[in-house]
């Protein structure tokens, strides 16, 4: 079944459309599966439905009431998507956090967003709550679901998941109609989500969104993109993310497909591979690691492997271009790629989990044409989307057979776009979010007359397709006025298996130069492999090998490229850059205003005369110790 | 001191009586005493080649001391050889690791679940029956228990030789954990890791110790004299064969004569701080 037959009204809910599928569906379908103790578990949407129910009627009976919020937090498991639906039964406010959060994010969005509830996964969260307990008056309750470490802890206001919904069920038995009674109290209008957005410079904005708002959004983008209740979906991204949640609540509930989550974050790509989903949606970086790890394991393997790739990649990129050009394909293009297809792209497909999907998206950060193209070259269905947390996810899409690599696609159905005067990108549809909560201001510059303003810069090309440029503005130029693009030759840089993170600096200087941070694994069983001595990531990083390596690597990003965009020096930093340390969005966007200011020593050796740089910095750990670090970083310069 | 029946927390689970081990000349142990109350971590401390190797090695059988009685629960084991002493519930991890390097690491813990195995050589070719109901129960604690606890899912079909050293270290724990022991001795379980697997090593070894599923009397050998003294019920000090003292770590710490053997060490306490 297409999910675009139910009909999305005002009236429905989120809470109406679960109560309806776990009807329609029973004991007779798998809604969810998590893998545990080594083996996939399977919940059927009864079990679905009877546990978002008494953890619903719990929360109620311990005084939850409409319009409270519930906040969220933790790996992805089906107890974070009960709690999530149980509060939107009970008319409450679900608010996710990134589970990473370091301690002050956490305070903020809890005290900002008033909430009376709390849910974490394990001791790790629970112990996030009770520092910022005292702080947070307004927070009543601490739920948890593992027991896992919690065996010294009594506070009162703690309590188990299993416990709440022994509460629910108490209050079921005496009001067997209120659960059903609280779901039809609901309306498309009410609010159903607050999302504080990562934020490249200021502090989160919780931006609000309503059920309607999620459900257009998930019947859009299946009106381009079909799904059926057949289907497999893996969730592992964090729930936090507008994107995760388009595809879990948004499509999954709509459609009824199945979600499958893994048994922990580690165990992620295995467990998609043993699931071999039809849909998938990742930010670039998850694409970035499967291309690295493609590149590691072939350098690795033997000779045949080697030369067997070398064949199969070779035609499958003649197979891709051609298809971008939308040229015909000649008919031994065809036969080869069908050799291709046999010896080599059936199988790796098959290792990255992808030999069943059917599309794939990327969003939420730029990615660079040459993962683009590999996966296409792979016969992967890779396709760009573009959307924020505003318009509940997405608002433009690659259509099957449209892909261009340096657009993000064409509006989905319901969906104006349109570029202003300036160049910012505005949209309306009916998924565009109510407003910022509590912060008037920025919801009367982000919504005017109905129209979502991006703040993003782009212009639609003569296909109709829609090109955006970085944020933080994409073209820079150098104090001589040339131009030079720093994404895309961080992307470009990137594409190399042993850079894990590229910062490429020049605006407004007389020439580019970049900041690397080397691949830990890669570079460390490169390293192993001729034997250089290491015992840690910044003596790794500045190994004079490893230098080379990485000045190879550079060069080659460098080649074909015009001499104002070409980089001169570079230096190896002694971290990768990571969101605890604010260097990156939670999304993993580089924050380059920050990094800026912070590495300014490095920045300003990159642009004197010597060839070290003497750092004296902290770094900060995800439970907020920090540690000291004083070390040399030397700058080496690129040949052209 | 209690024999046979249920033992409760705060009984004597294992005695040293007047341990004597020599070394052809050397005197590794001489005279040592050490009584070990069940639910405790008993530390053992002291500079390098104290004994306290020695000493773990002569619990579990390994050695066979010269002279002195050893006693479990209340019955000489002296003559016991280490297998029938593991079947008592003595479990034991290594200074250095010895894990099987070409095996899976859920087969490396699978053989330390290998003594509870009762099935026959043919009921296990065919595996109906009680094999396969040995199997079944067999899987789900080494699933739920162990691999759970020490948060090794991601490498459970890893080769052990392929994996970090700190990751190494927990596959031995988790095999020492799959004979189900009363007791387990851990030499020097945090030799050689960083910060952060030192912090896990730790909080699983509390776990192993306080929650009630396992309950487990420790012995530790270690010289991370933080984790030492964070974690431990009693801490006892060995120098060159001789017991200096046994006491709480407070105890220990204020000992003049322990900060005499550690002389020039001082820092030793401070380094993971």
């Amino acid at each position: 079944m297409r999910g675009s037959e139910i009909e999305i009204t005002k009236d429905l809910t989120i809470p109406k459309l679960f109560l309806q599928q776990c009807k329609r569906f029973g004991k007779n379908k798998v809604a969810m599966r998590e893998k545990e103790f080594g083996i996939w578990i399977p919940f059927t949407w009864q079990d679905y439905y009877e546990n978002v129910k008494y953890l619903s009627l719990g929360m109620v009976s311990l005084g939850l009431k409409r319009g409270d919020k519930v906040a969220m937090i933790g790996d992805n498991r089906p107890e974070g998507l009960w709690a999530e639906i149980a509060a939107l039964c009970a008319g409450a406010i679900g608010v996710w956090l990134f589970q990473d959060c370091m301690m002050d994010e956490v305070k903020y969005i809890i005290d900002h967003s008033d909430t009376r509830f709390f849910m974490g996964e394990t001791q790790e969260e629970v112990d996030k709550a009770l520092f910022i307990k005292d702080e947070c008056p307004k927070l009543e309750w601490v739920i948890w679901d593992d027991p896992k470490g919690m065996r010294s802890y009594h506070q009162d206001f703690l309590i188990s998941i299993k416990k709440v919904q022994e509460l629910g069920k108490e209050l079921d038995k005496k009001e067997p109609e209120l659960f059903e009674k609280m779901i039809n109290e609901g309306h498309g209008d009410d609010i159903c989500l607050l999302f504080y957005t990562s934020g490249t410079t200021a502090l989160p904005k919780g931006a609000l969104l309503s059920h309607y708002n999620m459900l257009t959004m998930g019947r859009n983008l299946m009106a381009v993109d079909p799904c059926y209740d057949t289907d497999d979906f893996v969730s592992y991204l964090p729930f936090a993310w507008i994107g995760e949640q388009m595809m879990s609540i948004s499509c999954g509930l709509q459609v009824g497909y199945t979600l499958n989550f893994p048994e922990e974050p580690e165990t992620a790509q295995q467990n998609i591979r043993e699931i071999g989903p039809h849909v998938m949606f990742a930010p670039p970086r998850l694409y970035e690691g499967m291309t690295r790890q493609v590149q590691v394991k072939h350098i690795d393997s033997t000779w045949i492997k080697r030369k067997v790739y070398q064949f199969a990649t070779y035609v499958g990129y003649r197979v891709a271009d051609l298809k971008f050009e939308k040229k015909p394909i000649p008919w031994y293009l065809k036969v080869l790629s069908w050799v291709a297809y046999i010896t080599m792209q059936k199988k790796l497909k098959d290792h990255l989990g992808m030999s069943r999907l059917r599309h794939c998206y990327t969003g939420g950060a730029a990615m660079g044409p040459d993962h683009f193209r590999f996966f296409h070259a792979l016969g992967v269905n890779l396709k760009q989307i573009y959307g924020q947390t505003e318009i509940a996810g997405i608002s433009i899409v690659h259509r099957d057979g449209d892909v261009k690599f340096d657009t993000v696609g064409t509006p989905i159905p319901n969906t104006e776009v349109r570029i202003t005067e300036e160049g910012e990108i505005i949209s309306r549809s009916p998924s565009v979010f109510q407003g910022y909560y509590k912060n008037e201001e920025a919801t009367r510059k982000t919504l005017v007359d109905g129209w979502l303003y991006s703040g993003d810069r782009g212009f639609i090309d003569e296909d109709g397709h829609l090109v955006v440029f970085d944020r933080s503005k994409d073209v820079m130029t150098l104090s001589d006025g040339r131009p030079f693009a720093p994404q895309y030759l961080e992307t470009r840089l990137k594409f190399s298996p042993f850079v894990q993170e590229a910062w490429v600096i020049g605006h407004e200087r007389p020439y580019v130069t970049a900041v690397m941070c080397i691949d830990y694994s890669v570079v460390g069983k490169w390293a192993d492999d001729r034997k250089i001595n290491y015992t840690s990531y910044p003596e790794l990083s500045q190994k004079p090998e490893v230098y080379d390596l990485i000045q190879r690597q550079i060069e080659e990003a460098n080649r074909d490229l015009p001499d104002p965009a070409k980089i001169h020096k570079f230096v190896n930093l002694y971290k990768v850059f990571d969101a605890d340390d604010e260097e990156l969005t939670r999304t993993s966007k580089l924050r380059r205003a920050f990094v800026e200011n912070r590495y300014k020593e490095i920045v300003d050796a990159l642009y004197g005369e010597g060839d070290v740089v003497h750092m004296d910095t902290t770094i900060t750990y995800e439970d907020g110790r920090e540690q000291r670090i004083k070390t040399d970083l030397r700058i080496q310069r690129v040949k052209h | 001191m209690v024999q046979g029946g249920e033992f409760k927390e705060g009984d004597t689970l294992l005695k040293l009586e007047d341990i004597h081990m020599y070394f052809g000349k050397v005197a590794a142990l001489a005279g040592v005493d050490l009584e070990v109350k069940k639910g405790e971590i008993h530390s053992i401390i002291g500079p390098n080649g104290a004994g306290k190797t020695v000493m773990m090695n002569c619990i579990n059988g390994l050695y066979k001391p010269q002279k002195g009685n050893i006693y479990y629960k209340g019955k000489r084991i002296n003559d016991l050889k280490p297998y029938k002493r593991a079947e008592l519930g003595i479990s034991r991890t290594f200074q250095k690791i010895e894990l099987f390097g070409g095996m899976t690491v859920l087969d490396n813990i699978r053989l330390g679940r290998h003594i509870h195995l009762k099935s026959g050589i043919f009921s296990g070719s065919i595996y109906v029956g009680k094999t396969k109901q040995e199997e079944l129960e067999s899987r789900k604690f080494i699933e739920e228990e162990i691999i759970d606890l020490l948060e090794i899912e991601s490498i459970r079909d890893k080769t052990v030789h392929m994996l970090p050293y700190g990751l190494q270290k927990r596959v031995e724990l988790g095999r020492a954990l799959a004979l189900n022991p009363e007791l387990l001795l851990l030499d020097e379980p945090l030799a050689g890791l960083n910060l952060e697997e030192v912090e896990d090593m730790a909080r699983f070894i509390l776990d192993i110790n306080e929650e009630e599923r396992w309950k487990v009397t420790c012995i530790l050998v270690e010289h991370d004299m933080g984790v030492v003294m964070d974690i431990s019920h009693r801490v006892f000090v060995l120098n060159f064969g001789y017991k200096i003292t046994d006491g709480t770590p407070e105890e220990v710490q204020n000992n003049p004569e322990v900060i005499k053997a550690y002389l020039g060490e001082e820092d030793l306490y401070a380094t993971r701080r």
